[in-house]
């Protein structure tokens, strides 16, 4: 692919592997970035683009979207969810294998490859399966499913609870050097816990979860992988404890990754109050504590990455009492806003590191290569403004999901331009 | 409607506002004084020969039950029809209607048939607000889940009151079951808003997480519990809690927990012994306590009516203008 050359002038490059934000000027060719320099003159055929004010960042990676494709299109579809990733600032998105079939062989992996190409608004990466049917019995076959374009395997949605196939997995993955995304939840503890235990649970009469549901499983994993040399990924961390125990492993050498939601760096078991079902997520949001250690391992790199666990859930389906709405929420179209107005505001994190926890970071554990901004790598850019402010409304977003519990909340900083092999695939100002 | 003016009286000190009735946590202590209030002025209509006045008379009031309930549907059927409303019971099985948008597609149905106030029992937590939201009928919630069950925490106040002629200041021992419990939290709400000093006991396993900063205090002991309290609230045990392993066996409760006449011993001469029912009797209670002097069991159940009365009569709103010049 191959895009018109464009000359983005003005604006400030965040360059997550320089760890810098510069004034620059960024030349684009032939879908790859040409040249970065603090002046580049404008010359005839090139199309100048104005990013004065704005911020210019590597085009993000979601390592962990659901576009429902198969199975429940009334719900999300490859390209409803390509148009809400896009309009959130990412290139790259990898869908979960809870479709209906599940993502746990060949064909399906590459329907759902195939059917992003055909929209062509971001690279559609899927997470396969890491047992058939997700049934968490016997292993999918992980070298058909590498072949067809999985960046990762997992049983995303329910863990894999058996001890002795989550350590064959890891030893079996070493072969294809690729990660075992773990969704972390001891489903005898948490049983039938619908948010965080705790004094909101309690007021509410509410079935909790506990945090130790998470920690469990993190510490036998962090184990077994320690044992095994295997690549474990977990997904999406809720409780500082997990990222303590993550923390410990790392400087232990334990070959660990992991994620973190922007609404568990955002959110508490606070907006459950109300019986609120845009607040029910799994794992469910837990304390400022945790909020607060979550965003200390994100700043001290144990968490590596952001991800957004885009969970979009039809509007009636939401609207109903709460031990009845799925759990889930709809979070790539708020998410670099969120991420801003919850990081970058308070003094958390700067924008080069926000960059590469959206961007560099996904890519890394995705095994993209070459996805930065240095001369050479394909044009994959985020144009952010990072003063902008806008107030979320749900009724507008591309998703098929009407539901946010950020609705009506004011954030500061939004993108408006992405661009992807050197191609303007969405600018908000159209 | 000599009856009716009087609750009016009581009521211009404070005036009603709220659309619905769905928990005591978001009552002011004033407000709960209102509702006792007002149950206190309808109590002595169930007594009279002819039990009804006409102070809902025209308005349509339904009983809409996703869970089996014998003894509050029917105290909602008679405080209804006392006050001369139109009432209607619909019972739902928990398990036909499992789904919550199926539960506001009745609710809508029940609204267009202009429906002014539901009375709503559900297993989950938070219906009655999540209906509450989206129909312009008055909600009561009758118990959701583990949250609330404002009407029985209030006819436990009105009880308390008669018996000890105050709220403020008494001892009440809640002991049971109080994770799973809405009459223990509707209790402590009403009881810690009006001044009373409330304990939680039961087994670390029945006790709800850092229940301790709702502001009571949590023992283990039950013998403490009883000591210097004036009143012992049981809760029910159920079935499901031994096989959720929540206790050892229905006997090692009993034993550890139940309230018999020993026990009962050590407990002030005139404490009330109270039970939101119904009873296992044997298991939380023993037989003698239960029928014994101490229990107020069947006078809970009597203010129940009025308790509901009250209810319905305050968030059927002011009275209309035709009405209050008839």
């Amino acid at each position: 692919m191959s895009g018109a050359n464009l000359l983005i002038s003005g604006g400030t490059v965040v360059d997550p592997a320089a760890k810098r934000e510069v004034r620059a000027d960024v030349l684009i060719q032939d879908g790859r970035i040409r040249d970065i320099q603090p002046t580049i003159a404008s010359s005839n055929g090139l199309r100048r683009m104005d990013a004065a004010g704005k911020l210019i960042l590597p085009g993000f990676v979601d390592l962990h979207v659901h576009f429902r494709q198969p199975g429940r299109e009334d719900k999300e579809t490859v390209e409803t969810g390509s148009q809400a990733a896009v309009r959130g600032g990412f290139v790259a998105a990898c869908p979960m294998p809870n479709t209906s079939p599940v993502m746990d062989h060949r064909g399906a992996v590459e329907w759902v490859r195939q059917e992003g190409q055909r929209v062509g608004l971001i690279d559609v990466r899927p997470v396969g399966a890491l047992t058939r049917g997700q049934q968490g019995a016997e292993l999918t076959d992980f070298g058909e499913l590498f072949d067809a374009g999985c960046v990762a395997l997992s049983d995303d949605g329910k863990p894999l609870l058996n001890s002795l196939l989550m350590r064959r997995a890891l030893e079996y993955a070493r072969v294809f050097d690729r990660p075992v995304i773990q969704h972390a939840e001891d489903t005898c503890l948490s049983s039938g816990g619908v948010m965080h235990e705790g004094l909101v649970a309690t007021t509410l009469g509410l079935r909790g979860a506990p945090a130790e549901s998470e920690t469990v499983i993190i510490a036998r994993d962090l184990a077994l992988a320690e044992r095994t040399g295997g690549w474990l990924h977990v997904a999406h961390l809720s409780s500082a404890r997990s990222v303590e125990l993550i923390r410990q492993a790392k400087r232990r050498g334990v070959r660990v990754t992991c994620e973190v939601t922007p609404h568990h760096l955002s959110l508490t078991e606070e907006a459950v109050r109300g019986f609120n079902t845009l607040a029910k997520v799994n794992p469910p949001l837990r304390t400022e504590q945790d909020r607060l250690g979550l965003i200390e391992g994100l700043k001290d790199g144990t968490i590596d990455c952001i991800a957004t666990d885009h969970a979009p859930h039809t509007a009636w389906e939401k609207d109903a009492d709460f031990d009845s709405a799925p759990f889930g929420i709809a979070g790539l179209e708020t998410a670099l806003g969120v991420c801003a107005t919850a990081l970058i505001g308070p003094g958390h994190l700067t924008w080069s590191q926000l960059a590469d926890r959206l961007a560099a970071g996904p890519a890394r554990i995705a095994g993209l290569t070459d996805h930065g901004l240095a001369a050479g790598c394909p044009a994959h850019v985020a144009i952010v403004d990072p003063a902008a402010a806008w107030t979320v409304d749900p009724a507008a977003f591309a998703s098929k999901a009407k539901r946010s519990p950020f609705t009506g909340q004011r954030l500061t900083g939004r993108v408006t331009t992405v661009i992807r092999h050197g191609l303007v695939v969405w600018d908000a100002n159209a | 409607m000599a009856e009716a003016t009087i609750t009016r009286e009581h009521a211009q000190g404070l005036q009603w506002i709220k659309k619905d009735l769905l928990g005591l946590e978001e009552l002011s202590a004033e407000e709960i004084r209102l509702l006792l209030a007002t149950a206190e002025s309808f109590r002595e209509i169930s007594l009279r020969p002819i039990k009804k006045v006409p102070a809902l008379r025209g308005k349509t009031v339904v009983n809409l039950f996703f869970e089996p309930s014998t003894r509050t549907r029917t105290s909602f059927e008679l405080a209804a029809k006392r006050l001369s409303a139109d009432m209607m019971n619909i019972t739902a099985e928990a398990s036909s209607i499992t789904k919550g948008e199926t539960i506001l597609d009745t609710i809508r149905n029940l609204e267009a048939l202009k429906v002014d106030i539901l009375i709503i029992r559900h297993a989950a937590a938070g219906v009655p607000h999540t209906i509450a939201r989206q129909t312009s009928a008055s909600i009561i919630n009758a118990g959701d889940g583990a949250h609330e069950h404002p009407t029985q925490a209030l006819l436990d106040l009105l009880t308390m009151q008669q018996q000890k002629g105050r709220i403020e200041g008494l001892h009440v021992s809640i002991i049971g079951d109080i994770a799973h419990s809405r009459v223990a939290r509707s209790n402590l709400w009403g009881l810690t808003k009006l001044g009373a000093r409330v304990t939680l006991c039961g087994p670390p396993t029945l006790l709800p997480a850092q229940v301790e900063e709702l502001g009571a205090r949590v023992t283990w002991d039950v013998d403490e519990a009883i000591r210097g309290a004036d009143v012992l609230m049981l809760l029910r045990i159920q079935h499901e809690r031994q096989e959720a392993a929540l206790v050892p066996s229905l006997r090692e409760y009993r034993l550890r927990y139940g309230l018999d006449e020993a026990r009962l011993k050590s407990a002030k001469p005139d404490v009330l012994v109270m039970h939101p029912g119904p009873i296992n009797r044997g298991v939380e209670l023993d037989s003698y306590v239960a029928d014994g002097p101490n229990s107020v069991i069947l006078e809970q159940v009597t203010n129940g009516v009025a308790v509901r009365m009250a209810a319905l009569y305050l968030v059927s709103g002011p009275p209309k203008t035709e009405e209050a010049n008839a």
